[in-house]
């Protein structure tokens, strides 16, 4: 029974997005606060991510968007007097920080008890000794293993164990600061990151079980002990592969039952033990040969798998962990798919899925790809089918990397040796490379050998190889064709392969009746009768989906899986829209294949199509559906990417359509529409190959941006000072074959601005006019943007929010707008306007609680901004600052370079919101993970010709008692300018270095801004790059480096007040 | 070949065959378990039946003879959507296609499996056939199905001798109306010795290897067929030994006492049944494969309690009789395939036979 005790619960987020953790907290959050309130529950929601769905007002009661501290939480709690916090639905962040408050006796003092899991449970699971020693008092065996808190500890536990062995830190997220050592040598190198990354300075040497399969298993459990598995996952990678960057299929494929009930029966077994009362994910080692097994590890709270299972079965683990924390147990929560059943039973599956994870590589083409206990994945996609080559052809193309099936043209040119060599590296392209071995007639046994992956998934990979064959070869008749698309053979590929066209392949699939039926995702393989409206695609005889329901219907195309330059943003859009088309009356049809997010909930449109984001997917739908309009503006490229294809499908898009964006996007059109309005831009040209890109750039005078068209958070875009970097950059860019030209620019450096803006096809609206910290030349998604502006005056914005009113105009929008500008010597440029919704807009909805999304699908339908309660142009600034801060995730990707450019890097973003810009950037620096502020030591390296206008940074940050160490160049200039230094060796010239330094633990900030002389590029390269995996927050923009000195300066006296975003519109009152 | 299988109602699914390619007759259920295809294939209470399995993809490990749970398939027809080609796992003896075309069991693949569970669904349970070959005549098949009856199975699958199985203290007499092979090692494993009845042995030939305990187990078809079986539960009963009873055994026991039982629409099926403890309120899921139930209206309070009930439709999951040395389940505590979370109920049955009452 429900709990009466239970009133006021505070929910802890995750935080900003990073690797490791990423949408599917927001999906987890934003479920259980729904699942809260309807039981008439306050929910007080603690999030520093701006973007999410969780920290709208509508899904919690009072919003705090602030650093995810204890003292935040504190003062959280001391202002709402709250009587329980729920700390499993943010992930591990919210569970660290739920405990240290337990610890630190704060909850008991207020009266605040921890519900779902507590602390204890989290402590057994969490903390390694304690949670090998309640799996030894179970009889639950783990992989041999010791706890070191030294390297010397380290090396004994290893020589003790035996190498191979495995380092995992405690307390971490994503296997951070982990890895396999194989010597003494190896195991120095990653027990040094792994100690310094653990917040107890503690790490796990633990016995090798690489190459065992992997096995995942979902658990629930109510107060009163009922237990049940939700799902069970089996990862093609073995044990080996974080389970975030394997490919995972479920249910498991390659185990009798005899296994999978040995697996079970110890999972239930851990979380009866344990006694957690809700969610639980358990990871299995299994010998391959054997019955033997180990236990990897629990977590004691919703996870990514947890969304994964999920999606998968459609059972909401959320959702059900949090009527749980209430106090229900399974027997009383209804099953919400059946309606007819009970929480308490385990689904089953009439189908099977496979998660593909989504890399950063293609942005991150320096980091090192291997894959291993350090998760890098920034997002995932899932294939739903009833087979699994079918399951993971659709997975692949989810993941919009131009690679639509197992062929890969770039490894077609290696030699077999080459080729043998890249099978015994696991990196992200290892699919591919086993099925160009198998293509190759490598035997399966031997590539078992080597990878240790399955013979049945080999098998599986070796089927579609042969249908490849079997289409190249033809003839193409009514049994082949329809078997290639039982395998989910796009209709492109079919055609690549045997050279019939894909009109032809059409008219033939028409004239055998060979299309896809949509079947439901019931948790119960049609048991019972049920009505989701989840459904997947398969080549079968009976379609489930009815495309009759008497009203008019919108299809909205989702945002596919989170990537850098494309994030929870974009899915926060998407959602918001599916509900504003709701509240006019429309029947709501969403296609998206991201497992992770909130619009994959079943209960968010009034349909789900969970698939591909490929125009052939999206044909199916449309021919299936036959809906009245399609919305494109609000799921970002992947959505923009198919305007043109819908639009010839017969079904208009709403609002803009795709000459707008077509305008917007093609550098003459826009020019000219840019002239027409006399709105200055910097110069620029449109090339093609790199010649012409020199020529141009000769024209325009260096520095100049070189940029693809038709791409998002500026993927492929770099500033280039010479001709080599035009070279390069070129050579970079045509790594994927480009359709669209490549634009030239000049290189303006100014003070960048961006705006949203809502047109109604009359007039437009702009909400708030952000400035961006950085000066241009740094992405804007990696830029701190302030609301509203703190150094463009009125006469630049009113000349901002002109151009943005003829702008939207002569674009034709309807709907949203971004617009970029730079303000330079009292004249605006426009960088670029997209008519699509942009990474800022969740961030400026919430600060100006002014609904851009809804008011947007309002002008869909003719409604003018007027009708709806906004006048035209500027709307009135309101009495506070936000600060959006970008996150990176650089100490997970290897090699990556972390000083900023024009290409995105950033993975997520926090919020900092007070009265003044200084509280509010003060904020911000700490929700990003920036805690040593006042004083400390600091690193300072700069290139030569940023010396100058760094000497007032280092005398403000000296001034404030901070010590600077710098190498010799840096330190003879500050200490000619009177500040003092301590002086360091520089790479490799004497002990201790620089390098040292950093490694030693006592730095707490590293300034160091990137040259562009080789030698020194190499050493500065090596200073960020340490500093990032040494956990040291790394500064390479001045402009990043001034406003930390403003917040040093300020941090002392600045009062950090804790502001709920749901009154902002009242906001002086609040604080 | 080609392959077609009909249904009672006339609807057919079009597929290719597998295993042994005979037309066959059978009565047409579903199985919405993922894994423990072979325990499932080699259970005596599917004797006569086609089965469906709702998960597409069957086969992908082999097939392991460690997990059978009797000397070979009993069912008629295996309806799958795809067989593995390979069997992948490091028991695997043979592969499902092989072992199903030694055993003389018909299959059919390349079926829309989840229309088919949808069509069993809503028309209930139903007879069917399945014919091979390019040119079928369905005005015949249909004929056929319709004259198709299943009966005495229960005979069919028992065994022929008594024989003894492992050397425990603690003696237990087996009464086989199809038993599965996974309730003599539950047994066995917790130091018993058993010796397995023929479903015809009469009280007195129990009782002569002196048991501590009788166990009754599952088997096949209508428990209303089973008349002699009956009449001698009743004895056992009175008799008064501890007595545990598993599905089939189950219905046969409640039947002696006078109660009904009904045919389900569609039965039950997998391993994902919860099913409630009525005297504690826990819910345990459960291995299940039965289409009769025991009718809760009849069930007379004076001679026995309801001890278990489904989750999913109410039905009834168990018995304790008032003798308090007897109880049953519908569920199957000994799994195989399925979880193991209602085990203890076969630690119970040891300590009711060590003495304990219920």
């Amino acid at each position: 029974m429900k709990r009466k005790d239970i009133k006021k619960v505070i929910i802890i987020g995750s935080g900003p997005i990073i690797i490791g953790q990423a949408a599917e907290f927001d999906y987890a959050g934003t479920q259980a606060c729904r699942a809260l309130r309807e039981e008439g529950v306050e929910v007080i929601l603690i999030n520093s991510n701006p973007a999410t769905i969780m920290t709208d007002r509508q899904i919690a009661d009072k919003v705090y968007i602030e650093p995810l501290t204890t003292e935040t939480i504190k003062k959280v709690i001391l202002k709402e007097n709250p009587d329980s916090i729920l700390p499993t639905l943010g992930g591990q962040n919210a569970l660290n920080l739920a405990v240290e408050l337990e610890e630190s006796g704060f909850l008991k003092e207020h009266n605040v008890e921890m519900i779902g899991t507590n602390a204890d449970t989290i402590r057994k699971a969490e903390d390694r000794e304690l949670f090998k020693e309640t799996m030894q008092k179970i009889g639950e065996p783990v992989a041999p293993s010791e706890i070191a808190e030294d390297i010397e500890g380290c090396i004994k536990a290893a020589n003790r164990i035996g190498y191979p062995v495995v380092i995992r830190p405690a307390y971490t997220l994503g296997g951070s600061g982990g890895g396999f050592a194989n010597n003494e040598e190896e195991l120095v190198e990653i027990a040094k990151v792994g100690l310094n990354r653990s917040r107890v300075h503690q790490v796990l040497v633990e016995r090798s079980i690489a190459g065992w399969k992997e096995i995942e298993y979902e658990v629930m459990r109510d107060h009163k002990g009922n237990c049940i598995t939700v799902c069970n996952m089996e990862n093609i990678d073995p044990v080996g592969v974080h389970t975030g960057d394997s490919i995972v299929v479920a249910p498991c494929q390659t185990l009798a039952d005899k296994e999978l009930q040995m697996l079970r029966t110890s999972a239930l077994n851990i979380i009866q033990e344990l006694k957690i009362e809700g969610g639980c994910n358990v990871q299995f080692a299994l010998n391959p040969n054997s019955f033997e097994y180990a236990v990897i590890e629990v977590n004691p709270r919703v996870s990514r798998s947890s969304a994964l299972a999920s999606k998968a079965t459609g059972y909401p683990i959320a959702k059900v962990a949090s009527k749980i924390a209430l106090g229900y147990t399974l027997d009383e929560i209804p099953n919400a798919i059946t309606k007819k059943t009970y929480a308490c039973f385990e689904p089953t599956m009439d189908y099977c899925v496979v998660k593909i994870p989504r890399w950063p590589f293609d942005k991150f083409i320096h980091a090192r790809r291997i894959l291993g206990t350090q998760m890098k994945a920034t997002g995932e996609v899932m294939g739903i089918a009833p087979n699994f080559e079918a399951a993971l052809m659709k997975a692949i193309r989810c993941l919009e990397q131009n690679t639509y099936s197992l062929l890969d043209d770039t490894l077609k040119d290696l030699s077999d040796e080459e080729l043998d060599k890249r099978l015994h590296v696991v990196d992200d392209r290892r699919l591919w490379v086993v099925a160009e071995s198998l293509r190759r007639g490598v035997t399966k046994e031997k590539i078992h050998g080597i990878t240790k992956i399955d013979i049945w998934f080999l098998q599986k990979f070796q089927d579609i190889i042969e249908m490849e064959k079997k289409i190249a070869v033809g003839p193409m008749d009514e049994e082949l064709l329809r078997k290639a698309k039982e395998y989910e053979f796009l209709d492109k590929t079919i055609s690549k392969l045997s050279g019939i066209s894909v009109s032809d392949l059409r008219a033939m699939q028409k004239e055998w009746n060979i299309r896809p039926v949509y079947k439901m995702v019931d948790t119960c393989a049609a048991e019972f009768d049920a009505a989701t409206p989840y459904y997947y695609s398969r080549y079968g005889v009976q379609n489930e989906s009815s495309p009759e329901s008497g009203r008019k219907k919108v299809l909205v195309i989702g945002s596919g899986p989170i990537r850098i330059g494309q994030g929870i943003e974009f899915d926060f859009c998407s959602v918001h829209s599916v509900w504003a088309l709701k509240e006019y009356g429309f029947e709501t049809i969403i296609v998206n294949n991201n497992p992770e997010t909130v619009s994959t909930d079943f209960d968010v449109a009034d349909k789900l199509y969970f698939e591909p984001l490929t125009e052939e997917d999206i044909l199916h739908i449309v021919e299936l559906e036959k809906p009245d309009g399609a919305v494109v503006q609000f799921g970002g490229q992947t959505a923009i990417k198919l305007a043109k294809d819908i639009e010839n499908m017969g079904v208009p898009l709403l609002g803009s359509t795709s000459d707008s964006i077509d305008a917007a996007e093609d550098r003459e059109r826009f020019d000219e529409i840019l002239n027409q309005c006399r709105i200055p831009r910097a110069a620029g040209r449109t090339v093609f190959t790199c010649d012409e890109a020199i020529a141009a750039a000769h024209e325009l005078g260096y520095p100049v941006l070189v940029r693809p068209s038709y791409v998002l958070g500026g993927q492929g875009m770099q500033i280039a000072y010479s001709d080599q970097d035009i070279i390069d950059q070129i050579g970079i860019i045509n790594r994927v074959v480009q359709e669209h030209p490549i634009l030239v620019d000049k290189y303006i450096m100014g003070t960048e601005v961006e705006v949203d803006a809502v047109c109604d096809g009359t007039d437009t609206m702009i909400p708030g006019i952000m400035q961006h910290i950085e000066r241009a030349g740094i992405h804007s998604g990696d830029s701190i943007s302030v609301y509203p502006p703190i150094s463009v005056d009125s006469r630049m914005q009113s000349l901002i929010v002109e151009y943005t009113r003829s702008l939207a105009k002569a674009l034709k929008v309807v709907g949203l707008l971004n617009v970029q500008y730079i303000v330079k010597d009292e004249k605006v440029y426009v960088i670029e306007a997209n008519p699509r919704s942009s990474r800022t807009v969740p961030y400026i909805s919430k600060v100006t609680g002014i609904p851009i999304v809804p008011l947007a699908v309002g002008t869909f339908f003719g409604k003018t901004l007027p009708e709806m309660g906004y006048h035209y142009g500027l709307q009135k600034e309101r009495p506070l600052v936000a600060v959006k801060m970008p996150v990176f995730s650089f100490e997970k990707l290897y090699g990556q370079d972390v000083s900023l450019g024009p290409e995105m890097k950033s993975t997520g973003e926090v919020l900092g919101v007070a009265k003044t810009y200084d509280e509010a950037l003060i904020k911000a620096f700490y929700g990003a993970g920036v805690h040593k502020i006042e004083k400390g030591n600091v690193i300072i390296t700069v290139k030569d010709s940023d010396k100058e206008e760094m000497l007032p940074i280092a005398e403000g940050l000296y001034d404030l008692g901070w010590t600077i160490y710098s190498t010799a160049g840096t330190s003879e200039f500050l200490n000619g300018h009177d500040i003092p230094t301590i002086r360091l060796h520089k790479i490799g010239a004497g002990k201790p270095d620089i390098l040292d330094q950093i490694l030693s633990g006592k730095i707490n900030l590293v300034i160091n801004t990137p040259s562009k002389s080789v030698a020194h590029h190499r050493d500065g390269y090596k200073i960020r790059r340490n500093a990032v995996e040494a956990g040291i927050p790394c500064l390479t923009s001045l402009d990043t480096a001034n406003a930390f000195l403003r917040c040093a300066r300020h941090v002392e006296t600045t009062q950090l007040s804790v502001v709920d975003i749901t009154k902002v519109s009242s906001f002086l009152n609040f604080i | 070949m080609k392959a077609l299988l009909m249904l009672e109602n006339g609807s057919c699914f079009e597929g290719t065959g597998f295993g042994c390619e005979k037309d066959t007759l059978c009565e047409v259920v579903f199985n919405s378990a993922m894994c423990g295809y072979t325990e499932l294939l080699t259970d005596p209470s599917y004797a006569g039946q086609g089965v469906v399995m709702t998960y597409p993809l069957i086969g992908n490990y082999g097939i392991c003879y460690d997990d059978a749970e009797s000397s070979r398939p009993w069912l008629s027809a295996y309806i799958v959507h795809r067989v593995s080609d390979v069997a992948s796992n490091f028991r695997a003896d043979t592969d499902l296609n092989t072992f199903l075309k030694n055993n003389s069991v018909s299959g059919i693949e390349n079926i829309d499996t989840r229309a088919l569970t949808k069509v069993l669904r809503e028309s209930g349970t139903m007879k069917g056939m399945i014919a091979y070959g390019d040119s079928v005549d369905k005005e015949k098949m249909i004929e056929k199905i319709k004259a198709y009856r299943l009966k005495s199975l229960v005979p069919q699958v028992s065994c022929r001798e008594p024989r003894v199985y492992g050397d425990g203290p603690v003696k237990v007499s087996l009464i086989d109306y199809g038993v599965k092979n996974n309730i003599i090692r539950s047994l066995v494993s917790r130091g018993c010795t058993v010796k397995r009845f023929p479903h015809s042995a009469a009280l007195e030939d129990v009782m002569a290897f002196d048991p501590d305990g009788i166990m009754l187990t599952n088997g096949p078809g209508d428990p209303k067929e089973c008349v002699k079986e009956i009449a001698e539960l009743k004895r056992i009963y009175e008799h008064g030994i501890p007595t545990f009873a598993i599905c089939l055994g189950h219905q046969l026991m409640a039947l002696a006492h006078g109660f009904d039982t009904y045919k389900l629409k569609y039965g039950h099926r997998g391993i994902n049944h919860p099913v409630k403890r009525m005297s504690t309120g826990r819910v345990y899921i459960t291995s299940q494969n039965h289409g009769f139930v025991v009718d809760e209206k009849t069930i007379d309070p004076s001679v026995a309690d309801v001890s278990f009930k489904s989750m999913n439709d109410g039905s009834i999951e168990g018995l304790t009789y008032k003798n308090r040395k007897t109880f049953s389940v519908q569920f199957h505590p000994e799994a195989a395939p399925g979880p193991h979370d209602t085990a203890f109920l076969f630690d119970r049955f040891m300590s009711l036979m060590g003495g304990e009452r219920l």
